[in-house]
């Protein structure tokens, strides 16, 4: 098993509008003007537009041989305690370590923003959300289609999964060197629009899954949404449950 | 070893072989991922020397120690010192069992720390300097021929290693750069920008490596080579890896590598050989590639350039406009803002002139009710988190320009020196060490001479002061200085005269403070913009000006494009409208009327509770519809024509706040938005601006008097700032005094504020589980020392019992609930 980290760059994926009022607040369900919801759309496509020259889309990944007892992952190189994660690999032989990210512009700019326009920031600030979402959507969709089936991919910080676990991930990953991500002391990424998740591969094992659980359907995708039950964060203004 | 030459003079006459790859032969050799590479040095230190060995037996003039993550922040101090030591012995040891010829020397090779510096990052630019220092100071203890910084892919983090290199060592450093497929840095630099600034600090070659082949890396090498005045480094990658048969292997050979980087060397680069991928191989190959070939002669390109974090601004035919609004001099709202330390205002100023088309801010802060030389430092890092222009640092303080200029990312312009000795001992050393293109008055100890003659004459001895601190002149740039012609009616000429003398005769760039020529006179832009003019006739450079000023905007595109410097016109015309002279907008505009409903989008059937009663406040107040709209600038244009007739605090009461509360209300409602709460905030912030500046003595203006002081920060180790900012925003339009300490604040600095300004109420702001612990540590240092203060928190991590299980009094879930809650408080 070889553990390179190779790097792809991407074009802009579509843009999802709808995700990027949800992030920025609207929601479905509350009935507010058609004015008011005009006049968000023309602030989204401004940032959209604004923002377009300055996103990057990379993301650098390597494979590992994966194992576990159901409590522990193991990697070959190292460990990791989590049922949670465990539970995510169960059944594959090998998982692929990813790291995505849509560059530091759109920090800057939120920067900027910040200081003259919160309402430009924080709908910068979901253009980058639904950005960097619609990445990994598109690399987890290339992935498969390389490699059969893979699990819905986790992130440290997940679960039962350390956030801790994210020193790891960004020394196999080299991130600073191959993408430009670097993580400081508290464990935040920077460029702050970048995501890392583990994704499990088995050709097989997905199939075998659902005819046990019929919750989940033969070729559900790795990127599907994450399930909202599964999280702690319950003060999250966009849980569904 | 014995030597004859120094590294120093080999590089001057000789193409220079550098060495290959290490972390790919390692991992060949059975490195782990995840694993150290640099421990090796001491562990499997045969195998080490082996691979530096077969570089030198290739034909490596250079071997860089195995190094590249060895500092601090890695590994502790003894372990640090053990690895450098073994580090630099496996490469000694290398040279001395190759059999090779070649001259060989030993580099000490630093790579990035793997941390962004603040204000992206966490990391503080004097930490990292120190960090490097470390490192630096171990190759230098055990003797290393130079310093390679290398792989870099931030600007400022470059710096900082960079300053490091010189002031821990006296001894060569080449700095390379990881350019990637857009030919700039990871933070966005260019290649340009690159060669400014590390050529200003005096890097001793300057290159590029990693992240592409040699073929992708070819527009980044030209545009090294166009720029760079010293030696430029390649040294690429063998490609891009991919998988073959279980294996990873790289998409160019060895053959092909030589031969594109010849064709490079030919071109002009003078340090060569390979990152990632690449092999002995390589470098035996690109030995044979380039042997008999001589290194391309050093010449100075005699540009004179700034940069920032991004890109290069050189100064050549076309003029550079350098906008002088951040100045506290005449303007009395600007003055209140520093005293009040009102960072947000001065950073509009900076992002408004941009948004104007200027090419460089001018920073002054100089005041004497505040501290200079820590707002000035603070305004340039501020500001360089918000505009990517290059800085014009104006200060006349030697203290306050040195610690701007050491944390300035990039080439600074530095504003300014003058003949006397005393300055100029003062200040070139500075502009030495940091790089700068440094103003230079043409006055001395005798004033300022009456005639160009006399100006010239100092432009002279200035020129010959700096060439003795190895200042070349494409660093200085002359102001003849404008004097008013209200009271001397030759002095523009005299001005005119030496600048043209100084540009055509010293062949060197000049600048002016326009404006000083109509001080005293009525419609001052007439005489300023013709002036301006005749100046650029004159062959000025560069103009330190007012970019809000129709009339010199006008005189600028006219002439750049009457003097064929505006292909097509097209500046000219892109900008024309701006020139149009706009009609205040009426005071009363018609209001109700179906359509000017609609020319402010709003549908006549609109049936939610905000909208509706937006519809029905826009027949009475155009004011309240437009906040509640969020229509910042009709906002403002209507407080401004409103204020003609109507007292502030009327406006404030009957038109603002009613305006906002009936947003407040629709949020609660969930009737409205956040991004549309925020707008209104916004439109109302518009509106409030105008009423400060009306009445500056007057915080009061927010209301019928403060309604109560409110600190607000991010806490220490938390970089996230927006929700903070949100609350901040809401706040204050609802009257609160509230003082912002921003993000990553240290508990102490927090309780700190809260005493001195005894503020009953403080909230905190945490966004990642990693960083409640640091709000914990705050709430229990205020409880103890400023038991008084109500503690309200917020964040996305944060729920109710999390709030009390740590201390706070209250947990808030958005901005408009800690507007009540504050009023429950406060009230």
């Amino acid at each position: 098993m070889n553990a390179t980290v190779l790097t792809k760059t991407y074009e802009a994926p579509p843009v999802d509008e709808r995700e990027i009022l949800r992030y920025s607040g609207v929601k479905p369900t509350s009935t507010a003007s058609e004015s008011d919801i005009a006049a968000l759309k023309e602030l989204m496509n401004e940032m959209l537009s604004e923002s377009a020259s300055v996103l990057t889309y990379k993301v650098c990944y390597a494979t590992l041989p994966v194992s576990t007892d159901g409590n522990t992952c193991d990697f070959g190189a190292f460990k990791v305690a989590s049922k949670n994660l465990s539970k995510k690999l169960e059944g594959c032989d090998s998982a692929v370590f990813f790291a995505a990210t849509i560059g530091i512009g759109i920090d800057r700019l939120i920067a900027k923003y910040n200081h003259v326009s919160p309402a430009k920031a924080l709908m910068l600030q979901a253009v980058g959300a639904e950005r960097i979402e619609s990445l990994v959507e598109i690399f987890c969709d290339e992935l498969e289609s390389s490699v059969g089936p893979v699990k819905p991919r986790y992130s440290p910080g997940y679960g039962d999964l350390p956030l801790e676990f994210q020193r790891t991930v960004f020394s196999l990953l080299d991130c600073p060197r191959k993408i430009g991500i670097t993580l400081n002391e508290s464990l935040f990424m920077t460029p702050s629009k970048s995501v890392t998740a583990i994704v499990g591969i088995k050709n097989k094992c997905f199939i075998e899954e659902a005819s046990e659980n019929g919750s989940e359907k033969p070729g559900l995708k790795s990127n599907q949404k994450h399930h909202c039950g599964e999280c702690r964060l319950v003060t999250c203004p966009f849980r569904e449950v | 070893m014995e030597k004859y030459m120094t590294f120093r003079d080999f590089l001057i006459n000789n193409i220079v072989y550098l060495d290959g790859g290490m972390g790919t032969l390692l991992q060949q050799k059975g490195l782990k991922p995840g694993e150290f590479p640099e421990t090796w040095n001491k562990s499997h230190s045969d195998i080490i020397t082996d691979i530096h060995r077969a570089y030198f037996d290739a034909g490596s003039n250079v071997v860089s120690t195995n190094t590249f993550g060895a500092n601090s922040l890695k590994f502790s101090g003894s372990e640090l010192e053990e690895i450098i030591r073994c580090a630099v012995e496996n490469a000694r040891a290398a040279a001395k069992l190759s059999s090779s010829q070649k001259e060989k020397f030993v580099a000490l090779d630093i790579g990035p720390l793997g941390r962004l510096l603040k204000p992206l990052g966490d990391l503080d630019f004097e930490d990292a300097v120190d960090i490097f220092k470390k490192t630096v100071a171990l190759g230098v203890k055990y003797g290393v021929d130079l310093v390679f910084i290398e792989t870099m892919n931030d600007c400022y983090e470059t710096k900082a290693a960079l300053l490091a290199a010189k002031e821990a060592s006296d001894l060569p450093v080449l700095v390379s750069n990881a350019y990637g497929e857009d030919g700039k840095l990871m933070t966005g630099a260019s290649p340009a920008a690159m060669v400014a600034m590390l050529e200003g600090m005096g890097a001793d070659a300057i290159g590029a490596n990693c992240s592409l082949g040699p073929r992708q890396l070819k527009n980044v090498m030209m545009e090294l080579l166009e720029n760079a005045s010293v030696p430029v480094i390649m040294k690429p990658n063998a490609g891009l890896p991919r998988f073959e048969n279980g294996k990873t292997v790289f998409d160019v050979s060895a053959v092909e590598f030589a031969g594109d980087v010849r064709e490079l060397v030919e071109k002009g680069v003078r340090l060569i050989g390979g990152c990632c991928g690449t092999t002995p191989e390589y470098i035996k190959e690109l030995n044979l590639k380039t042997k008999g070939m001589s290194p391309a002669p050093l010449t100075d390109k005699g540009i004179t350039v700034v940069s920032s974090y991004t890109h290069a601004v050189k100064f050549d035919a076309t003029p550079i406009l350098i906008g002088e609004r951040i100045n506290p001099t005449g303007k009395k709202r600007f003055k209140q803002a520093l005293i009040n330390n009102e960072m947000d205002y001065l950073l509009g100023e900076g992002i408004k002139q941009q948004d104007k088309g200027v090419h460089i801010l001018d920073v002054n802060v100089g005041l004497p009710e505040i501290d200079e030389v820590s707002m000035l430092t603070a305004a340039v890092c501020e500001l360089q988190a918000v505009s990517d222009l290059p800085l014009q640092i104006d200060t006349a303080s030697p203290e306050a320009m040195e610690k701007a200029l050491r944390r300035y990312n990039g080439k600074a312009m530095v504003n300014s020196v003058n003949g006397k000795e005393e300055s100029m001992e003062k200040v070139f050393p500075l502009v030495k060490k940091y790089g700068g293109l440094v103003v230079a008055l043409t006055l001395d100890e005798t004033g300022i001479p009456a005639t160009a003659e006399g100006r010239v004459e100092i432009a002279k001895k200035i020129l010959a002061k700096a060439a003795e601190y190895g200042i070349s002149s494409k660093d200085i740039i002359f102001d003849t200085l404008a004097m008013t012609i209200s009271a001397d009616k030759m002095s523009a000429n005299v001005t005119l005269e030496a600048l043209r003398t100084i540009k055509n005769d010293l062949g060197c760039h000049t600048s002016l403070g326009v404006s000083n020529v109509s001080f005293g006179l009525p419609q001052r832009d007439a005489v300023n913009s013709t002036f301006f003019a005749l100046s650029l006739f004159n062959g000025l450079s560069a103009a330190i000006m007012n970019p809000y000023s129709v009339d010199m905007m006008k005189a600028y595109y006219a002439y750049k494009a009457l003097r064929g410097l505006d292909d097509n016109c097209s500046d000219y015309i892109k900008n024309a409208d701006s020139f149009a002279t706009v009609p205040a907008a009426p005071a009363q505009p018609q209001t109700g009327s179906a359509a000017s409903q609609q020319a402010q989008g709003t549908p006549g059937s609109s049936a939610s509770a905000a909208s509706s009663s937006a519809a029905s406040v826009a027949t009475e107040s155009p004011l309240m519809f437009a906040i509640v709209k969020g229509l910042k600038e009709r906002a403002t244009e209507l407080t401004k024509e409103l204020l003609k007739e109507r007292k502030p605090l009327e406006l404030v009461n009957d038109e603002i706040i009613p305006a906002l509360n009936i947003v407040g209300e629709g949020f609660e409602k969930k009737t409205v938005f956040l991004p549309s709460l925020l707008m209104s905030a916004e439109a109302a912030s518009g509106a409030f601006e105008i009423i400060k500046a009306a009445m500056p003595l007057a915080k009061e203006a927010a209301g019928d008097k403060p309604k109560g002081r409110f600190v607000i920060a991010t806490v220490h180790g938390d970089i996230h700032d927006i929700g903070k900012n949100i609350v901040k925003l809401l706040m204050e339009n609802y009257g609160f005094d509230v003082t912002d300490l921003g993000k990553d604040v240290p508990p102490e600095v927090i309780v700190e504020k809260v005493i001195e300004i005894h503020a009953p109420l403080c909230g905190l702001s945490a966004l990642m589980t990693t960083t409640v612990p640091s709000m914990e540590e705050t709430i229990k240092q205020l409880k103890e020392k400023a038991p008084w203060c109500k503690v309200v928190v917020g964040g996305a991590v944060l729920t109710r019992d999390y709030a009390e299980s740590i201390g706070a009094d209250r947990y808030c879930h958005d901005a408009m609930e800690t507007v009540r809650y504050a009023e429950e408080v406060l009230a």
